[in-house]
């Protein structure tokens, strides 16, 4: 059972207070996307073997959303951060590269 | 026969006599006893039936693994079936009854399974299922179920309590044996806290039984002094009867406390789960002792060679008067010696390997003990227990050489390490050539949050079978341990211990290693599911490469016991049987528990009551004194009618219905979901959510909105009211109340971020009751404080007023079709509010209703209702809800998806109201088949029911469903397939699904 650290209110949570939600930084595509666009932001993930970027949410706590860096053959966390980025912080992808770990 | 012992028992107080019964006859033993070696003191070696072919079988182990000996126990509210009377300890007043046999142990008629045997190989299951349907119907089928299963299932409400409880530490040491007390001693003196865990009621493990010195001092003063110090450490906890179930990410554990199944007195939890959160876990738990594969090996009598010295030594109980040693290895010959110095005789050691002269087979020999090397047992002779072997050589084909008399046989195959915590989480194996086990892979971890290992195995689990060796291999481990921690790894010195040089094991897979086919027939790998190694090798002929396949196929190692004593040994089989090395086979899967748990201790408290909890409106106690009938919502509960006394449910609803349309109903509307959606962004978010248009709403005004997802379908519904510029009420399902919610902060965090929005669950802030029927603007009038007339509060418009001096909210909102207003107060008005309406309305003959109702009233009317109308797959535009859906904006969530080929498809089926020709109710879930068959040989269907009720408005059946070109089918008769079995249909005419006030005056007044 994962404990992840949330940035919004610092508690470092058992994964039964926390909610899945998936690939992190996903662009959405609305009315005007061509159909290719559409499919791969509604359906297309990348389920890596490896560090995935994924969006956790602290529901059985202060209910914010975050994001989480996580390897998901070793658990090894490299980091948590604000919901609120389209990328992961420069902080956690050199983390990850000192690791030697490719990011997808 | 196996019998109590004049002297010896290490654990027992033979002063203290304890009774039991087993299978209704009273027996006795004495205090220390498991039930296990009380039935073996009792003569009664005897104690179950195999699962397949029933055979008889005795105990085999003397502990956690073993697969025989499996008891149903105690009887009403604590009966608990498969329970291993090597683990349960005994108390005054135990019940123990076998199992899996009929009419009794000692005669059961399922027996004849064994020799129906060769029709019931590897995959009998899966063959079976392609043998024509009648073979599987009259034949198969009834067999299976009068054999399948061990236990009985419990009948009654189980009597005890269970508990959880949470611990955070910086080591976990599991198992107490020498090596687990040596880590935790490490751990400790580090200042690392510490909780070591033990699964049975004794510390030491194995060590006071298989002897050792360690610090100068025998084994059991050593393991008595290492406690003392233990317990004298302020950050070191000690547990007895507490097993290491399950080691999960990040250094979480679960740890399985047994509190008073040990004990007459079962006042207290009987169980308790501790949740652990440890920085480090170490693995403690020493290794099992492997069978070994030669004919005749699961007769009563033929037990391991650990069991039968744990017998002697712990318990004084005799195996036999004459026990036969078998082995590969010389720690069996310690077995050996205990027996004879137990004064028993042991007329042979039969040892497979060519040469045996390390110092216990010497030292054996000088008790006068023959041992013949390069021999093995062709077959154990005897039908319902030992009478003798039959010896052969090992590397023979299983002529016999010699028969000798016995009423025991003591085996040992070598030892595996308890590597099963190690691989929970991913901790990596290596084959030990020297050892023939697999041993943990210390560069290849489960690894924690930092990326770096999270758990040791220590000492003999590590595949260290020596005691010096385990014993230094656990100080450093302890140490580890509180190092990863965070602690300086203590400076003093490891305890010091000398144990007897072993010469090496060789593997025998086999015994004898040539054995023929009427041989490999009868050596029992798993002893529990009856498999064979003619079974493992058969499935390797039929394909069963795989050694997931290959358990599977044969359920090796599928039993209550996992395998524990047999997994090693079928690898071992089915890669002899692919020519392949065992290690390129590998293992099947190490799931947790490491032994079954009870159901209890996983529920916990989380039973009855506290099973969920109970969210009641203010008006919940009400429901309850005036005949509520229950209905689940979400954690609501709400009534689904009120049964007056004497009154059939059907009667109430329908009373109901009828008092509502005729003069004036009462609804508690509280779980209705409330979200206050507030911001100068609020219009454009509220946009974004629904279908239609909610910014353009106007100031006072409500309107009903369609949510979908991002797939486009749609997920809830409800009325929006503006409260202010910047402010909407966001009326949402009782159901989708939190899910809603949820759906709006996740839009709000994760994409809309730079918007200026706030929201606001206020659902429990307020009681809403619908006050709805041609006589709810009286009612209201009389309650006075408010105009609520035609011309100030309009249909869908609202206003802030007070009723009878409650500050209010009145929404004039129907979902009956009726005349009807949604009165909001605060919640702890709620109650009063409604009496006063009850009061003042008792001239209009105010109706309370129920749910039932409520969707009756609305399917009259043909409003949809998320969940019936809905499932997940349905659009707006299939419920002809178009007109909900804006044209005008740009975007809204589920727009887009809403424009892909299979959404816009004039083939999907549409909302349409159904009614049978013959006026009865429609079944629910009935689908309308069409001509023909599809694809698949299955009956062309073209629609489906979504709701159908009883309409005491109509005096007739109604539905709504959604219909292949439905509305354009109006007036057509189609067919809906019964439900009832017996292949009729229904015939049902399109309608529209507004049944009731088609103009909708009736709402509107
Ligand atoms: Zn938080």
């Amino acid at each position: 059972m994962l404990i992840l650290t949330c940035p919004c209110c610092g508690v470092a949570a058992d994964e039964t207070e926390l909610a899945p939600g998936g690939e992190a930084h996903l662009k959405r595509f609305g009315p005007g996307s061509s159909e290719d666009a559409f499919e791969g932001y509604l359906f297309l993930r990348q389920n890596p073997r490896g560090v995935h970027f994924e969006r956790w949410r602290h529901a059985y706590g202060c209910g914010k959303w975050f994001h989480a860096a996580r390897s998901t053959t070793t658990m090894e966390v490299f980091g948590t951060y604000s919901a609120q980025v389209t990328e992961p912080p420069p902080e956690i992808t050199a983390k990850i590269a000192a690791a030697g770990k490719p990011t997808a | 026969m196996t019998t109590r012992l004049a002297t010896g028992g290490r654990l027992l107080d033979r002063g203290r006599s304890v009774s039991f019964t087993f299978n209704g006859k009273r027996l006795s033993g004495v205090e220390g006893d498991t039930l296990a070696s009380a039935l073996l003191a009792n003569g009664q070696m005897l104690m179950g039936r195999s699962f397949k072919y029933h055979r008889p079988r005795g105990v085999v182990a003397s502990g956690a693994e073993e697969p025989n000996a499996l008891m149903n126990l105690g009887s009403g509210g604590r009966f608990e079936p498969n329970q291993r009377a090597t683990t349960q300890e005994l108390f005054d007043g135990l019940e123990a009854a076998s199992q899996n046999h009929w009419p009794s142990l000692e005669f059961d008629i399922g027996a004849v399974n064994s020799h129906v045997s060769r029709f019931l190989p590897a995959g009998f299951y899966y063959k079976t299922f392609m043998a024509p349907r009648p073979a599987w119907k009259h034949v198969f089928e009834p067999f299976i179920r009068q054999s399948a299963g061990l236990g009985r299932a419990p009948k009654e409400r189980d009597a005890d309590v269970y508990e959880h409880a949470y611990l955070h530490v910086d080591v976990l040491v599991v198992g107490g044996g020498v090596a687990g007390l040596t880590a935790a001693r490490a751990g400790g003196l580090s200042g690392a806290s510490v909780l070591l865990v033990e699964q049975t009621g004794h510390w030491g493990g194995r060590a006071p039984v298989d002897g050792a010195e360690i610090d100068g001092q025998g084994a059991e003063d050593w393991i008595a002094s290492a406690v003392t110090e233990l317990e004298a450490m302020p950050n070191v906890r000690l547990q007895t009867r507490t097993m290491g179930a399950g080691v999960y990410d990040h250094g979480y554990a679960l740890v399985y406390e047994r509190l008073t199944d040990h004990l007459s007195d079962k006042t207290g939890p009987r169980h308790r789960l501790w949740k652990i959160r440890a920085r480090h876990i170490v693995t403690a738990t020493g290794a099992i002792e492997r069978p070994l594969s030669f004919a005749a090996n699961d007769l009563p009598g033929v037990m391991l060679a650990s069991a039968v010295r744990d017998y002697v030594v712990n318990y004084g109980v005799s195996p036999g008067d004459r026990t036969v040693v078998v082995t590969n290895n010389d720690d069996a010959y310690r077995t050996a010696l205990a027996l004879k110095e137990a004064g028993l005789e042991v007329p042979a050691i039969l040892d497979a390997r060519l040469e045996a002269t390390g110092a216990l087979p010497e030292a054996a020999r000088a008790a006068g003990i023959r041992v013949l090397t390069g021999r093995g047992i062709a077959k154990v002779k005897g039908r319902r227990a030992v009478e003798g072997v039959a010896i052969c050589a090992q590397a023979g084909e299983g002529a016999v050489l010699e028969e000798i008399k016995c009423d025991a046989v003591a085996m040992s195959g070598g030892w595996s390490p308890v590597v099963h915590l190690w691989s929970h989480c991913g901790g990596k194996l290596n084959w030990d050539d020297a050892g023939a086990f697999f041993r943990p892979d210390p560069s290849r971890a489960p690894t924690g949050a930092d990326g770096t290992a999270f758990v040791t195995v220590a000492g003999t689990a590590n595949g260290h079978l020596l005691t010096a060796e385990a014993i230094a291999d656990a100080h450093e481990a302890g140490k580890a341990a509180a190092k990863a921690a965070g602690h300086t790894a203590t400076r003093k010195a490891a305890p010091k211990a000398t144990s007897e040089v072993e010469a090496p094991m060789a593997p025998v897979w086999m015994m004898p290693q040539g054995a023929g086919a009427a041989l490999r027939q009868k050596m029992w790998l798993d002893y529990q599911n009856d498999v064979k190694v003619s079974d493992v090798q058969l499935a390797a002929r039929e394909g069963f490469e795989s050694v997931e396949h290959t358990k599977r196929y044969t359920t090796l190692g599928m039993a209550t016991d996992q395998g524990k004593l047999s997994n090693i040994n079928g690898l071992a089989i089915l890669a002899g049987s692919l020519n392949a090395a065992i290690p390129q086979v590998g293992t099947t899967t190490f799931r947790p528990p490491y032994t079954p748990i009870s159901m209890g201790a996983i529920a916990g408290e989380a039973r009855g009551e506290l099973f969920q909890p109970l969210r009641r409106t203010p008006l919940h106690d009400w429901h309850e004194a005036n005949g509520a009938v229950w209905e689940p919502v979400g954690a609501w509960r709400r009534p689904y009618t009120y049964r007056k006394p004497g009154e059939a449910t059907e009667d109430a609803v329908a009373r109901e219905i009828t008092a509502t349309r005729a003069s004036l109903g009462l609804l508690d509307a509280s779980t209705l979901g409330k979200i206050l959606v507030k911001g100068p962004d609020a219009g454009r978010f509220l946009d974004m959510l629904y279908t239609n248009m909610m910014s353009s709403l106007a100031i006072g005004k409500c309107r009903y909105g369609l949510m979908c997802s991002e797939n486009g379908f749609l997920m809830d519904d409800g009325v929006v009211a503006r409260l202010s510029d910047d402010a909407f009420l966001c009326h949402t399902t009782t159901g989708g109340a939190d899910r809603i919610h949820a759906h709006m902060e996740e839009w709000l965090q994760t994409e809309w971020w730079d918007w200026k929005v706030y929201t606001a669950n206020l659902t429990e802030q307020y009681a809403q009751i619908a006050v709805v029927g041609p006589n709810a603007r009286k009612v209201l009038d009389k309650l006075g404080g408010m105009d609520v007339s035609k011309e100030t509060l309009p249909f869908m418009a609202w206003a802030d007023g007070a009723l009878a001096g409650h500050a209010v909210r009145v929404f004039r909102i129907s979902f009956s079709g009726e005349l009807s207003f949604e009165v909001a107060v605060k919640a702890n008005e709620g109650r009063a509010l409604w009496d006063k309406l009850l009061d003042a309305g008792a001239e209009f003959g105010a109706t309370p209703y129920g749910t039932e109702g409520l969707h009756v009233l609305r399917a009259e009317k043909g409003f949809i209702m998320i969940g019936d109308e809905t499932d997940g797959t349905v659009i707006p535009q299939d419920l002809g809800l178009g007109w909900a859906i804006s044209k005008k904006k740009d975007d809204y969530i589920g727009k887009r998806a809403q424009e892909r080929s299979h959404m816009t498809d004039p083939a999907r089926w549409k909302l349409v109201g159904l009614e049978t020709v013959d006026g009865t109710v429609l079944p629910d879930g009935a689908y309308a088949v069409g001509d023909g068959v599809n694809e698949n040989g299955q009956r062309v269907t073209q629609g489906r029911v979504t709701s159908t009720y009883y309409s005491p408005t109509l005096a007739r059946g109604i539905a709504m469903g959604l219909v292949l070109d439905g509305p354009d089918r109006m007036g057509e008769v189609i067919d809906f397939a019964s439900l009832d079995g017996t292949g009729t249909v229904v015939k049902t005419k399109i309608v529209d699904p507004v049944f009731f006030d088609k103009a909708g005056e009736k709402q509107n007044v």
